[in-house]
């Protein structure tokens, strides 16, 4: 066992001596604080067992904004190296790790958790829930969801990262990948996976099943609506995602042959199934980011959002196509003219929804009173920025042209610009958007003014380069290039880019502890006072664990803003309102889960059958207690009083 | 409020005049040296207007709503109109506008598509010269059967002159790009892609596996060189003549994870195997036996010493 740990814990390289130095330190420091402060029970009780969604959201989207800063690091990591010409800093080997780290943990453990925490902390209010269809099984989702980032991030200090790409293209991912590192990527993503696919059964069902009477379809806000179309994608398109990956796991701790080179296996076959996932995957991460600027948009301009129905149609019309063109990722790979033109077609159609959208955004501001605070900067910036992302999709996506783009820093400039000017700052909007909601106080603007402009400017300084250095012929992937290519400018302009993101990120940080420091506490609901939809009408900045004293009744579109102007008052008759249990298995079985994952990484399977039996153990406690657990409990008309009353004046 | 977000549309706008300014100059992919790259890269230019006018009206909309709408002290009330729901008409047209320019792209990207499975039109009348592009990690082995030679890493071609690679993979799937003299294909173990190809300049021309592979994938690049007619005859009949033999044993060696300086031999591999119908297990089983790690291993291999790497039990999953 000793040599087991000797053998995987990376010592031969000082920056990772570093890491693991600070990550035992941040341990240690964790500990001693929750014990000093004897906060450990509270952690427990109030987080660790949660089921109330918006704690889970909010641990989402911590949890995701730690990611950001870990791929941020591998993202400022590889700029460092790829800044001038025939550097050392990084070796090959360590470049590939860290480009596959960064995509994975961007992509799966960053972007999609970070709008899975907003939908949890916002969708239940916006339809006025009192929480989701199954509270038990979100905290399931999110512990996965964690535990399975755990284990994939503990490969970069122990027994070394994967190495193959985030799309993991197999036969290098197995034939080509020695040490435990692929292991790690299959069965993170795997472990985080059932995560995923069963916050798409939870949202379809809370959303079609337990909108607030009168809320119809037609009647829902637009992240709800997006909400509901990328949990069907989520369940559509993850159990591809979960096959695929037993598949490939099978090949690597078992020997089987589905995607090797040796024995007639079909490692094409990965590819395509890959992109059948990872296609959807991307309208996972920027539909619901369409939904966040369409209530951003709204609210600041003051408008009802211009075209609705076709706003409607068009998110559903995208989510349709975007199982139609995954081959779009192979139009290299010697498919004929005529499949190659078919799926040039599908492909350059999603661009007619979306821009129906980009208009109705523009006509949405059209005729508003502007106001500029900062989630409103977030989503205007979006505008300009992601159409760079957008016509440069459809540019990719002419078959015979993208023959020069493919596998080119045009195309990696190309999908930063949809993933960052779509889903990044959409996260970073309705983040500041909702902190009141959620933290009971507003960010400073000032600082949120600089942290959108630094970011939004060293963006762009850092991938619009790269579309010039895709037209130079300069390959993705590569960890480094020589001054005879004549790439050196533009890289380094690329760089200083990075830097400014980097700067961003930092003083978004530093708000976050200046605003808890020093921001005024808001006691209304709704704080922005432009609010239009059902999150705002809770009774105070915080809402409360039941979130609706009484459950709203729904006059139309914009639920909340119709209400302000009818401002009936009547007096209330409360009842007593029935809640959810705390649970402590969904924790234990994420964390089995874990130690079953990390047995098979190793293929030491007396812990992945030690796993595997605290998981089963898992499972039938649940079944022992469930009728105890489902019973919850009473919130008393007296707790409900006292709420209620915290509300201003 | 306009201000504010002049830094961001002038950095925007900055940056795309460079695209445009330097795009049209020396930029690989706009500066093709052959038919090929030269059909591509009129049809990114006719993509690169219609995305410019599209810019363009996008972004003067923009800033025209942001300017005029925003919340300032002396805001006219009679610009606010909260209840505008939508409006069929505008939403008709800003659905057709956009299938329109689709078709628009969609016609010549087809047309191209079809184009480019045929060698180039001005050289029809001549018969191609086929030459066999094969990745192994990581370096390129090119053969031409016809004149029975093979170069590693630089392949010669004569200008003028169609030329029809059959691109393949010895082992992980790699991608054929030479920027300046067309667009790029991907090699795989046990198929073979056709790509057509010409120079009309003698030059030489930086060739790459643009797909990752692993390692040395930043070092597998060749040179493509155009020749004159005459240099290109000479060429093969020096190398027919003078260049050593491809041993089964150095073709060997060309299979083990490695990069390779340029090398120049008078035969081919193809038949010692043919990895267009391989499908990888020719390159596998080379590496086992110069005791190569290939994928995962199981624990007790490791711990077993090399002397048992060609043991029955333990080959079972490698081959
Ligand atoms: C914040 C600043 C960021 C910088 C400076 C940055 C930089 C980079 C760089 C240098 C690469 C490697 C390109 C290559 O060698 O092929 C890369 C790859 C990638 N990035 Fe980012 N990135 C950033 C943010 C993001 C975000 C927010 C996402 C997703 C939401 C993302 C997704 C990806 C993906 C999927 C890849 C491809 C990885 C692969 O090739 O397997 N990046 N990025
Ligand atoms: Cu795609
Ligand atoms: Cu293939």
């Amino acid at each position: 066992m000793f040599d087991f740990i000797k053998d995987n814990l990376i010592l031969n390289d000082p920056m990772l001596i570093g890491a693991n130095i600070s990550i035992l330190l941040s341990v240690i420091g964790i500990v001693f604080i929750l014990t000093y402060f004897k906060k450990w029970k509270w952690l427990w009780t109030e987080w660790l067992t949660t089921v109330d969604h918006k704690k889970i959201g909010i641990m989402y989207i911590i949890a995701a904004i730690v990611m950001l800063f870990r791929g941020g690091v591998d993202a400022l990591l590889m700029r460092a190296q790829l800044t001038v010409p025939n550097n050392e800093f990084l070796t090959s080997h360590h470049y590939n790790e860290i480009f596959t780290t960064h995509g994975t943990i961007m992509i799966i453990f960053m972007a999609m958790p970070f709008v899975m925490g907003l939908m949890n902390v916002v969708v239940p209010l916006q339809i006025g829930a009192r929480d989701v269809a199954f509270p038990y099984l979100n905290a399931l989702s999110f512990w996965s969801f964690f535990f399975g980032a755990i284990l994939f991030n503990i490969s970069f200090v122990f027994g070394g990262s994967p190495d193959a790409g985030w799309t993991n293209y197999a036969p290098l991912a197995i034939e080509g990948s020695t040490g435990p590192g692929i292991n790690y990527y299959l069965l993170g993503l795997q472990i985080s996976g059932i995560g995923t696919l069963l916050t798409g059964i939870n949202f379809i069902v809370t959303i079609i099943k337990m909108r607030a009477p009168g809320m119809t379809l037609l009647r829902m806000p637009m992240f709800t609506w997006t909400s509901l179309v990328t949990a069907f994608i989520i369940v559509f398109a993850f159990p591809v995602l979960t096959v695929t990956l037993a598949l490939m796991t099978f090949d690597r701790i078992f020997g089987t042959h589905f995607f090797t080179l040796a024995d007639g296996g079909m490692p094409m076959l990965w590819a395509n199934l890959f992109w059948i996932w990872g296609h959807p995957e991307v309208y996972i991460v920027i539909l619901p980011a369409f939904g966040i600027f369409s209530e951003i948009i709204s609210a600041f301009a003051r408008k009802t959002l211009f075209g609705y129905k076709s706003m409607v149609i068009s998110i559903v019309t995208i989510s349709f196509l975007s199982f139609l063109v995954w081959v779009h990722h192979f139009f290299t790979m010697g498919g004929s003219a005529a499949v190659n033109s078919v799926f040039s077609i599908t492909t350059m159609a999603i661009a007619i929804p979306t821009g129906i959208k980009i208009f109705n955004w523009l006509l949405t501001l059209y005729k508003g009173r502007i106001e500029f605070s900062v989630p409103m900067l977030w989503s205007v910036g979006f505008i300009p920025t992601f159409l760079i992302g957008g016509v440069t999709g459809v540019m990719l996506g002419m078959a015979a042209a993208d023959f020069q783009y493919h596998n080119s820093y045009f195309l990696v400039a190309h999908f930063h610009y949809t993933l960052i000017a779509g889903t990044v700052f959409a996260c970073f909007a309705g983040f500041v958007f909702w902190y009141p909601k959620m933290f009971g106080h507003k960010l400073n603007e000032r600082l949120g003014k600089w942290t959108f402009w630094f970011f939004t400017i060293g963006f762009n300084v850092c991938f619009l380069p790269q579309f010039l250095l895709g037209f130079d012929g300069m390959p993705r992937r590569v960890y480094t290039y020589g001054p005879e290519d004549g790439w050196t400018g533009l890289n380094v302009i690329s760089t200083i880019g990075g830097i400014g993101m980097g700067i961003a990120f930092m003083i978004l940080v530093y708000n976050v502890y200046y605003s808890f420091r020093y921001s005024k506490r808001e006691t209304t609901g709704d704080v922005w006072g432009n609010g239009r939809t059902l999150e705002w009408a809770t009774t105070t900045a915080v809402a409360p664990h039941y979130n609706f004293a009484v459950v709203p009744e729904v006059k139309g579109y914009d639920a909340f803003w119709l209400m302000k102007q009818e401002k009936q008052k009547e007096k209330i008759e409360y009842k007593p309102i029935h809640m959810p249990s705390n649970a402590g298995t969904p924790i234990v079985m994420s964390a089995f889960f874990f130690v079953a994952g990390f047995g098979l990484v190793f293929k030491l399977w007396w812990i992945a059958i030690l796993g595997g039996i605290g998981v089963l153990a898992c499972l039938a406690v649940r079944s022992l207690r469930s009728h105890k657990e489902d019973e919850g409990y009473y919130v008393s008309v007296d707790e409900i009083l006292k709420t209620e009353e915290k509300k201003e004046a | 409020m306009f201000k504010k977000f002049k830094p961001l549309i002038s950095v925007v706008m900055g940056l795309l005049f460079l695209i445009v300014l330097s795009g049209c100059s020396e930029l690989a992919v706009f500066d093709p040296k052959g038919p090929n790259a030269e059909t591509l890269r009129d049809l990114i230019m006719y993509s690169i207007y219609f995305m410019l006018v599209i810019m363009i009206v996008v972004y003067v909309l923009f800033a025209f709503v942001i300017v005029k709408f925003r919340d300032r002290k002396n805001f006219n009330e009679k610009d606010h109109e909260p209840n505008i729901h939508g409006s069929t008409k505008l939403e008709i047209i800003w659905t057709l506008i956009p299938i329109v320019i689709i078709i628009a792209l969609s016609i010549p990207t087809v047309k191209v598509l079809y184009e480019l499975e045929q060698p180039p039109k001005e050289t029809a009348h001549k018969e191609p010269i086929v030459i066999h592009a094969t990745s192994a990690d990581w370096k390129w082995i090119f053969s031409y059967p016809e004149e029975d030679i093979e170069t590693i890493n630089y392949v010669n071609v004569p200008e003028d002159h169609p030329i029809l690679f059959k691109i393949t993979s010895a082992d992980s799937m790699s991608s054929f790009w030479v920027p300046q003299i067309g667009g790029q294909e991907y090699g795989m173990p046990g198929m073979v892609n056709d790509l057509y190809l010409q120079a009309d300049e003698p030059g030489i021309y930086d060739g790459m596996n643009s797909n990752f592979t692993g390692e040395g994938m930043t070092h597998q690049k060749f040179n493509f060189v155009a020749l004159e007619e005459d240099e290109y005859q000479n060429w093969l009949k020096d190398t027919q003549e003078n260049a050593p033999e491809l041993t089964e044993e150095t073709y060997e060696k060309l299979m083990l994870p490695e990069t390779v300086e340029e090398l120049t031999f008078s035969n081919t591999h193809l038949d010692i195997v043919d990895h267009g119908v391989d499908s990888g297990e020719y390159a596998m089983k080379i590496r086992e036996k110069y005791g190569i790690e290939v994928g995962v291993q199981d624990e007790e291999e490791n711990d077993q010493e090399e002397s048992d790497s060609t043991d029955e039990s333990n080959s079972h999953h490698h081959h």
